[in-house]
């Protein structure tokens, strides 16, 4: 193989046309490029309109995970007291977030809409234990938002797993 | 500029025998007090993860080595074995992070093998877009880091300015950047959003360009034959005899590809090269992985085509006892809402029998060994890692190698340590 010396020097082309394109660096914390419609952040669970939680407390979220990292303790609606739609209500739900691989494996198992996973995927902590998401976390609107991309452009018609019943 | 005439390939069989993946230091080095034990990693920047490797040198010399692998060790086969099938879907793509969708069709094939079901046409023929794609952004995974490793720092930002195309793409359609879990038994988890094709259009139009500018930048730069050509010989004789497959065998001149010696997916129908070298040293290596690029994007290019003329077309195979029933009809009938609850809780039973699935992934042959005992689990998973192969071929192309050129050697090797620990 002979030397090529012009050949060492057209690389260099290559480096000064990047004078004239514009940096694809994103700035990041001050911009936040949108995720696309189907993608899986943090939980969410969901309320009606009425106030009344949809998860029921069936625990098939917690049968669904692959990474065990749900954890569902039921309870039964009384006159009083009523939570949730159904017959009973999640006392306890906790999500393992550091635990959790964003499969959505949850979202698809819930038959009643109430847990999906949003957009939101800033959610480093300094401890683990702030991983651990109570069901008030879950309930409450996220404080950071995250821009979405048009769910009519990158989604389809309708949502499998995402449709708002 | 002086030319240096290198060895370019060699006659026969350099094996270091009787085993043939350890160089053993030869007996009048053993006691000499200029040899050196080094240890390169695990904690090394460019052994790809946490590949250890002792090495005996001599002065620059390489007179052994020898590899320590089991750092990343994550017991992800046993694993699957406690899940139901369905579960066991997420473990695959992350044991090979960097080829994971090729990991997770693997896995799927062999279920939809044990269970005969059909696949529709759609899901076929996007299997084959997504791994397609999954091959590029290994190809950019590998050429970013084995040409930083050898000093070529901006190839790094080019190739990861095209893989984040890749991964955006994989959001856009599956929900994350990697580890989608969008192949599920049947076909497909969900259907492919409309804006998709648009934006993979644009992609398979740039693709082509960006690889000109690698090319450009690195295929007859000086310092980069110098590195690369004649380094890590490895003759197509030892190849075969040691495992070897995918990229590593096809640059030592052996014409081996799954996609078209066994077709599987829609390779028969598509049009596509296979890139063949017959130098058997780094420098090819990275050839082929360049060409492979260049096909990779024609195919997606090809699948787009199928695609988008199946606007409407079913993606998953309606088979109510594998597949969940579809989302609406949760609301509506008893019935589907009682299978759904019995494939999420138990999991669907998948027929007794053993399969032996292989694919050819970014790294080679990757396959999947599974035997069901006609329960709602595998009862046993094994992956072929190509990777863990790959690795097996270090001692062999380091014969009479110096230490400069382990690293290039083992950048070319392109073994993902996920893969070989396993």
């Amino acid at each position: 193989m002979s030397p090529q010396p012009y050949s060492s020097i057209k690389g260099f082309g290559v480096t000064f046309k990047q004078i004239f394109k514009k940096p694809i660096t994103q700035q990041y914390p001050e911009y936040k490029r949108p995720v696309y419609p189907r993608f899986r952040g943090r939980h969410r669970l969901w309320t009606h309109e009425n106030g009344l939680e949809k998860c029921v407390g069936c625990s098939l979220c917690a049968a669904a995970c692959p990474a065990d990292c749900i954890r569902v303790v039921a309870a039964e609606n009384t006159p009083g007291n009523r939570v949730s739609a159904g017959e009973r209500y999640a006392r306890i739900y906790e999500i393992n977030l550091s635990r959790c691989i964003f499969c959505g494996y949850c979202e698809i198992a819930c038959p009643f809409d109430a847990i999906t996973l949003e957009a939101e995927f800033e959610i480093s902590e300094y401890s683990r234990d702030d991983l651990i998401y109570t069901k008030d976390m879950l309930l409450a609107e996220p404080i950071k938002r995250v821009p979405v991309a048009d769910r009519q452009l990158y989604d389809t018609p309708i949502p499998a797993y995402k449709a708002k019943s | 500029m002086a030319t240096v005439e290198r060895p370019r390939i060699y006659e026969g069989t350099r094996i270091p025998s009787p085993i043939p993946t350890i160089l053993r230091l030869s007996d009048e080095l053993r006691d000499s007090p200029d040899v050196m034990q080094v240890n390169f990693g695990p904690n090394h920047p460019s052994t790809h993860g946490v590949l250890r490797l002792i090495v005996d040198l001599a002065g620059e010399r390489v007179e052994g080595i020898e590899a320590v692998i089991g750092y990343l060790h994550t017991g992800f086969e046993k694993t699957m074995e406690q899940k139901t099938w369905w579960k066991a879907i997420t473990y695959p793509a992350r044991i090979d992070y960097v080829g994971f969708q090729n990991d997770e069709l693997v896995f799927v094939l062999a279920i939809e093998k044990l269970l005969e079901l059909e696949t529709p046409q759609k899901a076929v023929w996007m299997r084959m877009l997504l791994c397609e794609l999954n091959r590029i952004h290994s190809h950019l995974v590998y050429l970013g880091t084995a040409a930083l490793e050898l000093g070529a720092i901006s190839m790094f930002w080019y190739c990861f300015r095209e893989r984040d195309l890749v991964l955006d793409l994989f959001e856009l359609v599956t929900g994350v950047r990697m580890h989608t879990r969008y192949f599920q038994a049947g076909g497909l988890a969900e259907d492919i959003p409309p804006g998709f094709y648009a934006e993979c259009r644009k992609f398979t139009e740039w693709m082509p360009k960006a690889v000109d500018d690698y090319e450009s930048l690195i295929d007859r730069n000086e310092i980069w034959l110098e590195r690369t050509q004649g380094v890590g010989l490895l003759s197509a004789d030892d190849a075969i005899a040691l495992g070897q497959s995918g990229p590593v065998l096809r640059a030592s001149g052996v014409d081996w590809d799954l996609r078209r010696a066994e077709p599987y997916l829609a390779y028969d129908k598509v049009d596509f090269e296979v890139p063949v070298l017959p130098n058997g040293d780094v420098y090819d290596r990275y050839r082929v992985r360049m060409i492979e690029m260049r096909e990779s994007t024609k195919i997606v290019a090809q699948c787009l085509d199928r695609l988008e003329g199946m606007e409407g077309e079913p993606w998953i195979a309606d088979d109510r006892k594998v597949v969940l029933p579809p989302r609406h009809e949760l609301h509506t009938s008893m019935e589907s809402l009682i299978h759904h609850f019995k494939i999420v809780t138990e999991g669907y039973r998948v027929p007794e029998g053993e399969v032996y699935v292989a694919i050819e992934s970014p790294r080679g042959e990757k396959a999947c060994y599974v035997i069901s005992d006609g329960g709602s689990r595998p009862w046993r998973v094994k992956f072929r890692a190509p990777s863990l192969v790959a690795l097996e071929a270090t001692a062999t192309c380091m014969r009479g190698a110096l230490v400069a050129d382990l690293v290039a050697i083992v950048g070319s090797l392109d073994s993902v340590m996920g893969d070989t620990d396993r």
